[in-house]
């Protein structure tokens, strides 16, 4: 079952078409790559996906919704989450209460019953607080729980981004470089985590330049270039498409 | 929180405050009076400014709002001063949500001009008599005195009990609603508004609401200060009045109350205690202003350590 649907999506920024009519399905429970040179209209994918801004042409459909139009944070409360290619944590607060902002649209209580401390509303914060520590543990943050997240080693401040996306309940991820200034052994440890995310029934969708990573934790990969998709399909297709390899790949005989 | 002093402190700040009208004479009493209305303004602006990030200098049209709305149901109407007061922060946060709508998705310094234009217009319709309710320069005048259970508060050391008792519920509840869904979506929009959207909270929501909430308390510190004076003119809220709360919140330590409550001592009874001293005063409070930031910009209590 697709999960989600681009049709024929076109943006354009003044004179400059940074996505041009792409088309592509993210099947349910699958791990799915979207590669490209930089300035290939990766991210400006994500951030139309996301509701970031609107796009000129084509549909976007989410689990049969229709995304056209919708603000960021509806989107999100549809079960999608995402992280930022530049880390976006709110800074001078706590990894704890970076996550407890994945809760938020799931909790319900507004300023009177927080002023009152009705009982429902001491539930509900109590309850928010013990699902934002197990997602915290779950990336093995658990530790710094009450860490700021600006102190935070940069590659804790990934998995802290993944951990708040994660606390919305996604059905699907959207990473944008979750390997970015990560070293190998940090790497090696993202695409296990990607894999148990998989297993939670989260559907992912990844920006990745490293390519080690591309090739063992995606099951399909889209490839852009001047916002066009030019290839579509398993690695070992893609990385023996002429195409891409004249367009991105480079080097045929990459490990 | 891990500090064992603290709450030793505050107990003990607590008790001062509560016997210190049985110790001064009225004169220090009303500047103390001052000091509280000015520290529930700015516990209130803190809500837009410290936690939410919000640049408003316009608190000042909101404190109008509230006070001359109080005014006029208890002139015209003859409505009990103090059961204004709910009435009188609805106005206000009413008020707010209809000005703030259009504008409040405006960043930082062009929010800030903004609200300026806000706060001005307000006087100036104040002192135009809008409506032919305001009583234009001169004001409203003849408001009644409160009573609360019969009791006529007429001293200074009475509406000290009604200022301070405000304030402290006001702290109380504040708190509460720091430490709440509602407070943590307020520093998300602070910290980064892009991904508190992008975590599904709804920015302009919850901008749109403080911004109802803080005017709200201005609305009723407004009806206090109309009940405290019996007389209220467009004077009383200048741009001033504005820049004061606005100076109160970043100097305290933007985003914490016991910082707000300090710079509401320091700005407000610091002049008023050096009132001998004159025009010099003015000079001496420039340069501190000047020098804490410089030298400590994150307020005299930041509201996170570091």
């Amino acid at each position: 079952m697709d999960l989600l649907t681009l049709h024929h999506l076109t943006k354009t920024f003044g004179g400059l078409t940074a996505v041009k009519d792409v088309s592509f399905t993210v099947e349910k429970g699958a791990v799915v790559g979207l590669i490209g040179p930089n300035g290939a209209g990766k991210t400006t994918v994500f951030n139309l996906i996301t509701g970031q801004y609107p796009f000129d042409q084509g549909e976007i459909t989410f689990a049969d919704v229709r995304l056209n139009g919708l603000r960021t944070h509806r989107i999100i409360t549809l079960g999608i989450a995402r992280t930022f290619q530049n880390i976006r944590l709110f800074q001078k607060l706590t990894a704890l209460e970076n996550v407890l902002a994945g809760r938020h649209y799931r909790m319900q209580s507004g300023i009177l019953s927080a002023m009152l401390g009705l009982p429902a509303q001491r539930r509900e914060e109590q309850e928010a607080m013990e699902r934002a520590l197990e997602e915290l543990a779950f990336v093995g943050l658990d530790q710094q729980a009450l860490t700021m997240a600006r102190n935070l080693a940069y590659g804790d401040q990934r998995r802290l981004e993944i951990a708040r996306a994660l606390a919305t309940e996604p059905r699907l991820l959207i990473l944008d470089e979750p390997a970015g200034g990560m070293n190998e052994q940090e790497t090696g440890a993202l695409i296990g985590l990607i894999g148990r995310i998989q297993q939670r029934g989260v559907t992912i969708l990844l920006i990745e330049h490293d390519m080690r990573l591309v090739m063992r934790a995606c099951e399909k990969l889209i490839v852009l270039e001047y916002g066009g998709k030019i290839a579509e399909g398993p690695p070992d297709q893609v990385r023996r498409d002429p195409k891409v390899i004249e367009a991105y790949l480079g080097a045929e005989d990459e490990p | 929180m891990r500090d064992p002093l603290k709450p030793l402190a505050m107990a003990l700040m607590a008790i001062v405050l509560a016997i210190a009208p049985l110790f001064l004479n009225a004169y220090y009493v009303d500047v103390l009076n001052s000091i509280g209305l000015y520290a529930l303004l700015a516990l209130g602006l803190n809500l837009i400014l410290g936690e939410a990030g919000l640049f408003n200098m316009g608190h000042a049209a909101f404190y109008a709002m509230g006070a001359y709305t109080a005014a006029v149901l208890n002139t015209r109407y003859q409505i009990p001063i103090l059961w204004t007061l709910p009435l009188s922060g609805l106005a206000a946060g009413l008020f707010a949500l209809a000005v703030a709508r259009p504008v409040v998705h405006l960043r930082g310094d062009y929010l800030l001009i903004v609200t300026i234009g806000v706060g001005e217009i307000v006087r100036i319709a104040l002192v135009n008599d809008v409506f032919g309710i305001t009583g234009g320069a001169n004001g409203i005048f003849g408001i009644s005195r409160p009573t609360v259970f019969g009791f006529v508060i007429r001293q200074p050391q009475h509406f000290y009990y009604l200022i301070w008792g405000f304030v402290a519920l006001t702290i109380f509840l504040f708190y509460r609603l720091k430490k709440s869904r509602f407070g943590r979506a307020l520093n998300y929009l602070r910290e980064d508004e892009v991904a508190a959207e992008g975590s599904g909270v709804n920015t302009a929501y919850y901008k749109l609401a403080v911004f109802g909430l803080g005017a709200a308390w201005a609305g009723m510190a407004g009806t206090l200060f109309a009940a405290k004076m019996t007389i209220i003119s467009p004077e009383s809220f200048s741009f001033w009045e504005s820049v004061v709360l606005f100076m109160i919140v970043i100097l305290g330590g933007a985003g914490n109350m016991a910082g707000v409550l300090l710079a509401a001592f320091l700005v407000i009874g610091l002049p008023e205690l050096f009132r001998e001293f004159s025009s010099a005063r003015m000079l001496v409070f420039g340069l501190v202003m000047m020098i804490m930031m410089i030298v400590r910009p994150q307020g005299l209590l930041p509201a996170r350590g570091r």
